[in-house]
């Protein structure tokens, strides 16, 4: 089956400022895919390409297999939701909804109501009244009631309470259950882990790593911290086992995924007494992509609404 | 402690409030002047520069007493009376009796806008953006943010006053009433600030608010011409508005001071009004509170074209009641204009007519020129309104559903095409209905219903250039501004202005047949729906290829 969304060496620039720069992502059918990034990253640029609202300079993008420029038919596959999310003045969040939705092509009337339940949304308020988060919530329901088969979601739950967030973190399984794909961009890492099966991580513009978390993982170090009766310090002579220290009885340190039978067995024999292994989380990953060097270039975000 | 200790306490803290209530002001005033160092010049060059230039040009268009007397003859009718001003000094008429009853009313009118927006720009908008959240949240009082519109709005006044009274000073008029009519103009000004600053607290939505100090002004343009129409030097009516007092000074003719202190007056009260209101809402809130709405769309409303609709069906609305009674009440001139016409055949002359033939009907008829050059004023504004839609980001939420770039532009014209349509029609009807009952032939109000039309592709030709310009977007859009406002000031003041055959000639409202008084001749009326064509496809093209600002 051909990929949902394919971007090849994809450049974009807003006068003087290089938005992207060959920047690459894949999204098969059916995966929940993270695009993460710290702001200004090209997060935004990339998805407004992919939408036809922004034309590149070069490379290639494929929505569907086709270029998103000028093929406005293929929106009726998709639903996106905007991190800012504005709402025409005098009409109230439930029009607004079945606008969204009716323009893509159509709305589950009972899932659309079921959606304004579970987030807590009164649909005749005027959109004006809405704060940030309802405006927020109202462009997912549309989104999330409508029959598509790809979601775009450009930080979509900015803006929303923990609650709602668990609450958009379920609906995001049953859309997956569904068998439709997701892009999710997002700088809550948290949020990442828990819903994407790969994540493509950008910076400046330019893709540095993309696979599966358990394949990104790979490329960093396990965390334990072991408290046994032998000196357990001596760890530190295996290959591949990094930062020993010990913290009054506790002993930490770091090792390489293939370094860790070997660091297990030598811990063993000294008598474990607790032993506590931590897998890298996101935040390492990112921290480990933009922690050295990093310096920001910050072009404003495929010019976002002020 | 002791009472006295506790007195001076409280006094102290009441006096500290009130001082806070008020910090920060001199800094947001700053910041304001910084924000319109353009726009009150402007304003104040325009308003300067335009009535130096009558200066030069009225002496060369009436000439001789004679002359002058005939253009105060307009005034003695009451039609005359109801779009001009009181009508003193009209037995000796001169060029200052000309600027007090003439050009003060409108003067005072472009001051009253200019102070409503002004007013709502620094106030409301600014918290209805969320911008006022962040700089109340700094060391702000409540009240500061008002108080630095308001010094803001004197400064502006004063510089529109200041110009007025140099443009008239240069014209070689008295000192004393120059400085009266300056200082009307500018009063007035004051007053509608007043009014928006009262609005703008009663409204949580900067357009509304804007639209009820605007509604109060076309109310006090309305008293002063009705009243003004009763009575020779003005009714009781008269007295109920703003614009009357200003020219109720007599300037140029018999100066008197006092009506201004009605100005300063009414001016006070209405910012007492206003500072106790702010008092009495919370941030963001307005008095008149929101209601709640249906929670389904209908499904007219899930199209693109049903969408624009419904956003602009307010203005649309507005506009058509506006643009209705002003045609209404123009064309009840319609007795008085075929008898003084009929009397003074050099007065046909000034309208563009010439003696002879129907000149109800001829001068109808240019009127409904004169009111399609204010529907292409709307039809420009409608179309500029996509500008405000993109870069909000709603524009892009519509293209990322099934809707083109070609059917979302299309769809916004086509509302702009019904809109003006609809004016058009209002203004027919308005004229003919109105001189209709005025001259007791009801045939008249058939005969006019669809005459506006004529200029609906010419309208639609200024739409389509604003469509261009929305197209490339990078080029600006003051030059269809310029291209339009520069057809309608020749259009209206060609026969003052001394131009070049060339340019007169050229002036698109003109070129247009003069329904239903002349042969209707359909070439023009096809030129300008080819040209209307033409530039909605050319922006159509250009929208389709460049990026979306935002979304």
């Amino acid at each position: 089956m051909s990929a949902t969304i394919e971007v090849r060496q994809l450049e974009k620039s807003f006068g003087s400022v290089r938005a992207l720069d060959q920047l690459d992502l894949t999204l098969e059918p059916g995966e929940v895919h993270g695009f993460l990034g710290p702001n200004g990253s090209g997060k935004s640029t990339t998805i407004r390409i992919l939408l036809g609202l922004l034309r590149a300079d070069s490379g290639t993008a494929r929505i569907f297999g086709r270029d998103p420029w000028d093929a406005v038919e293929l929106h009726s596959r998709l639903a996106y939701v905007p991190g800012d999310v504005s709402l025409w003045p005098k009409i109230t969040g439930g029009e607004a909804i079945d606008l969204l939705a009716g323009l893509r092509g159509g709305v589950d009337r009972t899932r659309r109501n079921q959606l304004l339940e579970r987030f807590d949304l009164d649909p005749k308020k005027k959109t004006r009244s809405y704060s940030k988060g309802n405006r927020q919530k109202v462009a997912l329901v549309a989104a999330l009631a409508s029959d598509v088969e790809l979601l775009i979601l450009d930080e979509p739950t900015s803006g929303l309470d923990p609650l709602m967030e668990r609450e958009f973190q379920a609906c995001i399984r049953e859309v997956k259950a569904a068998g439709r794909t997701v892009l999710l961009s997002s700088h809550i890492l948290a949020e990442v882990e828990a819903l994407c099966d790969r994540v493509t991580i950008i910076r400046q513009g330019r893709t540095v790593q993309s696979g599966t978390l358990a394949e990104l993982r790979h490329l960093r170090r396990t965390a334990v911290a072991v408290v046994s009766d032998g000196d357990a310090t001596t760890v530190a002579s295996i290959p591949g086992v990094h930062d020993v220290r010990s913290e009054e009885e506790k002993v930490h340190f770091t090792a390489d995924d293939d370094a860790l039978p070997a660091a297990l067995a030598h811990l063993l024999p000294l008598g474990i007494r607790s032993l506590i292994s931590t897998p890298p989380s996101l935040e390492e990953l990112f921290l480990h992509q933009y922690g050295d060097g990093y310096t920001t270039s910050v072009v404003t975000g495929g010019r976002r609404a002020q | 402690m002791n009472a006295t200790a506790i007195a001076h306490q409280r006094n102290h803290r009441s006096s500290q409030r009130s001082a806070g209530s008020l910090t920060g002001t001199g800094h947001l005033f700053r910041f304001a002047l910084r924000t319109d160092r353009v726009r009150i010049p402007v304003w104040a060059l325009g308003i300067g520069g335009m009535v130096a230039y009558f200066g030069t040009v009225i002496p060369l268009a009436y000439p001789n007493q004679a002359a002058l007397q005939t253009r105060a003859s307009i005034m003695q009718d009451p039609s005359g009376a109801l779009l001009t001003g009181p009508g003193y000094g009209i037995n000796n008429y001169t060029f200052g009796a000309m600027v007090t009853n003439e050009l003060l009313g409108m003067l005072a009118i472009a001051a009253a806008l200019m102070s409503i927006f002004l007013v709502i720009r620094h106030t409301r908008a600014e918290e209805e953006s969320g911008r006022a959240e962040l700089v109340r949240a700094g060391v702000v009082g409540r009240r500061a943010p008002l108080a630095a519109a308001l010094l803001t709005l004197l400064v502006a006044n004063a510089a529109i006053g200041a110009a007025l009274g140099a443009g008239l000073l240069s014209s070689d008029l008295v000192l004393a009433d120059t400085l009266a009519v300056s200082a009307g103009m500018a009063l007035v000004g004051l007053v509608f600030g007043g009014v928006a600053a009262v609005t703008a607290q009663l409204s949580e939505h900067a357009r509304t608010a804007s639209g009820m100090a605007g509604a109060a002004l076309a109310l006090a343009f309305l008293l002063r011409g009705v009243g003004d129409a009763q009575a020779l030097g003005g009714s009781a009516l008269s007295w109920f508005s703003p614009i009357a007092w200003a020219q109720q000074t007599r300037a140029f003719t018999d100066l008197r001071w006092w009506p201004l202190l009605l100005c300063v007056g009414l001016f006070a009260v209405l910012l007492v009004i206003a500072v106790l209101l702010i008092a009495h809402r919370d941030f963001g809130a307005g008095l008149v509170p929101a209601r709640s709405g249906r929670g389904n769309a209908s499904k007219s409303l899930i199209h693109p074209a049903g969408l624009l609709l419904r956003m602009e069906r307010g203005s649309i609305i507005g506009w058509l009641i506006g643009l209705s009674i002003f045609a209404l009440l123009t064309g009840s001139m319609g007795q008085g204009i075929v008898e003084s016409f009929e009397a003074q055949p050099q007065l046909a002359a000034v309208f563009g007519q010439g003696a002879g033939g129907n000149v109800l009907r001829a001068t109808l008829a240019s009127f409904t020129a004169y009111f399609a050059m204010a529907v292409a004023v709307y039809a420009v504004v409608s179309v500029n309104r996509l500008r405000g839609e993109e870069a909000d980001g709603r524009t892009g939420a519509i293209l990322t559903t099934s809707v083109s770039r070609t059917r979302w532009l299309l769809s916004s014209l086509a509302v702009t095409v019904l809109g003006s349509t609809v004016m058009l029609l209002g203004i027919g009807l308005g004229l003919g209905v109105g001189a209709g009952i005025s001259v007791a032939d009801p045939g008249l109000a058939w005969e006019f219903a669809l005459a506006g039309l004529v200029y609906l592709p010419l309208v639609m030709s200024f739409a389509g250039l604003a469509a261009v310009s929305y197209g490339v977007l990078s080029a600006g859009r003051w030059w269809v501004w310029v291209v339009l406002l520069a057809s309608i000031i020749v259009g209206v003041y060609g026969p003052l202005l001394n131009l070049p055959e060339a340019v007169s000639n050229a002036e698109p409202f003109g070129l247009m047949p003069r329904a239903p008084a002349g042969e209707l001749d359909p070439v023009p009326v096809a030129a300008a729906a080819l040209i209307a064509l033409l530039l909605t496809t050319a922006g159509v093209l250009s929208f389709r290829r460049r990026d979306l600002e935002a979304g």
